[in-house]
């Protein structure tokens, strides 16, 4: 783990529905470009931290910074702003909206033309709608998908579609992105596609990462660090080395 | 502004220009004889309903969101802005023709996007079926105030109108208004909207504030539907809360499902059909609500998404397939 202060944190985080505590005690630090796995077994709480780190839930006890800001009580959108853009697990495209539109989408939260511009199309309606038209082509460049731009997004095989929600992540132009099973579903050859994708854009963007993956061959291969949740709690913390050896990590995947 | 663009509103303002030649032709010349005011009324009639079935398309086809309380904002701006013209008229204020039905859409619509927003922050909260509830009992809650307040004639006809709306004006504003629209839904602002029908939380988690698009959407909705009420009340002079019923606002939503949601043009044919079609029928106008439901039951099962779907017109696609140009015209310019 890096030396500088973390860019993503998560304090005692837990959110409890009714009498069931879905997540407990959620305690993490992830560093600038750090990539760590959060696995589990199903039902373990994994997606619900994503909803807690993204906004779509509230916790109820602890807290999460972002480069040290208090991130509680944020909104989804807001807290996209702040930096933390997230994929879902059962991918959730803008079906009937091209490809390019889709990513187009995420550069909205920095485009400034006004209402008024848009009604009767000034120049800075143009030359914004032009500008966020290259960045949004180039971005798509880097998956191979330009050429599917002008597609509707529910046409594109599974593969892309799982690529095109992780370019419009990352059109949001955020320090943390976290992936919610980017590997599930694919054969081998996409998921190995998908192992190039994630190595690039850490190269590219200098951005932390955090993945939820069942893919044990995926994780254990790019993570530099895991983090194992059962039943809503931690259960373990180390690289992938010392959690394949792990004998608690063990039998909560296997049994006693 | 790339050139193709700029030929391409050259050539559909072009076509605006001759439509309205047209139309000119018809009415001012007398042509038709005696049926020409008869024909003229329908023109009218079906243009105001253009603008407001189109501003109802704002949300039911982009926002995709039902609102079964259309008429209510229409007659919000039908009467508010017929109060603020009599109210000139008995203060002795004359004023061109023309200024006095610029003030009456502008008051019409404002005061409609004004109720739009008191109304939208809490709606839309709810979507789907419960938001429909709310508009519906939106559209009442308007009528019963109409029927009851001394202002707006209490339960008898609102009359004594200026006579303002002509059909060169309103012409002019419904083109204005459907461009207004047009340039909306194919902006940044529009993006986000059909973003926000295709997925709300996915565009949640792109950065979109859900909750901002919609209201401003269903605010700027409310706007067109006053207008097209000011220019109603401007037209008939006289007006009774009755009309603006439950029905008329399932007549209005009919008439956007039916020309496909998601499709101005869809709007514009299936408005302009719809709201001439009750004359021509004249004979046959008890089966009037029955043939509409037997229509929307079978575009319902063989083209779910109306007849025009997402389809847009374009009148330099059309020019350039007819003069077989032959120029590949990839999806980028939808004009």
């Amino acid at each position: 783990m890096s030396k500088e202060a973390p860019v993503l944190e998560a304090k005692g985080l837990g959110i409890q529905f009714g009498g069931l505590k879905a997540v407990n005690d959620f305690t993490m630090k992830i560093g600038q470009s750090e990539l760590v796995g959060l696995i589990g077994p199903n039902g373990a709480g994994k997606t619900t931290v994503f909803n807690l780190l993204t906004g779509v839930y509230q916790p109820t006890e602890g807290s999460y910074f972002l480069n040290g800001e208090k991130m509680n009580g944020k909104q989804s959108h807001q807290v996209v702003a702040a930096g933390i853009a997230r994929t879902f697990q059962n991918i959730r495209l803008f079906k009937k909206m091209t490809v390019l539109e889709n990513v187009k989408i995420a550069f909205n939260k920095n485009m400034k033309y006004s209402l008024f511009s848009a009604f009767f199309r000034t120049p800075a309606f143009w030359k914004e709608e032009a500008e966020i038209d290259a960045k949004a082509r180039e971005l798509l460049s880097l998956f191979h998908l330009e050429d599917l731009a002008d597609e509707a997004a529910e046409n594109l095989p599974y593969g892309k579609q799982r690529k095109l929600e992780i370019a419009r992540a990352l059109a949001t132009d955020m320090k943390v992105l976290l992936l919610d099973e980017p590997a599930a579903g694919m054969n081998p050859t996409e998921t190995a596609e998908l192992l190039e994708s994630i190595n690039l854009i850490r190269e590219k963007f200098n951005i932390s990462i955090l993945l939820i993956e069942h893919d044990m061959s995926l994780v254990m291969n790019v993570c530099e660090r895991i983090i194992v949740l059962n039943y809503g709690e931690i259960l373990a913390t180390g690289t992938p080395e010392e959690i394949s050896q792990n004998p608690k990590v063990i039998s909560a995947y296997l049994g006693d | 502004m790339p050139e193709k663009m700029k030929k391409n509103y050259f050539i559909n303002l072009i076509g605006i220009i001759l439509v309205f030649l047209v139309m000119m032709g018809i009415f001012d010349t007398g042509i038709l004889g005696a049926k020409t005011n008869y024909i003229m009324g329908i023109a009218i009639i079906a243009m105001m309903t253009v603008i407001i079935v189109c501003s109802l398309n704002l949300l039911t086809g982009y926002m995709g969101e039902f609102s079964l309380g259309h008429a209510g904002f229409m007659s919000v701006g039908a009467y508010s802005s017929a109060a603020v013209t009599m109210a000139m008229i008995n203060a002795g204020i004359t004023l061109p023709t023309v200024l006095y039905f610029i003030i009456a859409i502008i008051v019409g619509g404002i005061f409609s996007a004004f109720v739009g927003f008191i109304v939208g922050i809490p709606a839309l909260r709810l979507r789907g079926d419960y938001l429909a509830i709310v508009t519906v009992a939106f559209a009442e809650i308007v009528r019963v105030a109409f029927t009851n307040f001394q202002i707006t004639g209490g339960g008898k006809t609102l009359s004594g109108i200026p006579k303002v709306s002509d059909y060169h004006y309103i012409y002019i504003v419904m083109v204005i208004c459907v461009a207004l629209m047009y340039m909306y839904v194919r902006s940044r602002f529009g993006r986000a909207v059909i973003a926000i029908r295709e997925d709300y939380i996915a565009a949640a988690a792109s950065g979109i504030n859900v909750t901002y698009y919609k209201v401003m959407t269903f605010v700027l909705s409310a706007f067109f539907a006053g207008v097209a009420g000011a220019i109603y009340s401007h037209y008939l002079t006289a007006i009774i809360p009755t009309f603006f019923n439950f029905m008329k606002s399932s007549e209005f939503l009919t008439m956007v499902i039916l020309g496909g949601s998601g499709s101005l043009t869809g709007s514009i044919i299936g408005a302009a059909v719809l709201a001439a079609l009750p004359e021509a029928l004249r004979d046959f106008q008890i089966y009037r609500m029955l043939m509409y439901s037997v229509v929307l039951v079978i575009i319902m099962i063989f083209k779910p998404s109306g007849i025009f779907g997402t389809w847009e017109f374009s009148l330099p696609r059309v020019l350039n397939r007819v003069f077989g140009k032959n120029q590949k015209k990839g999806g980028a310019a939808h004009e």
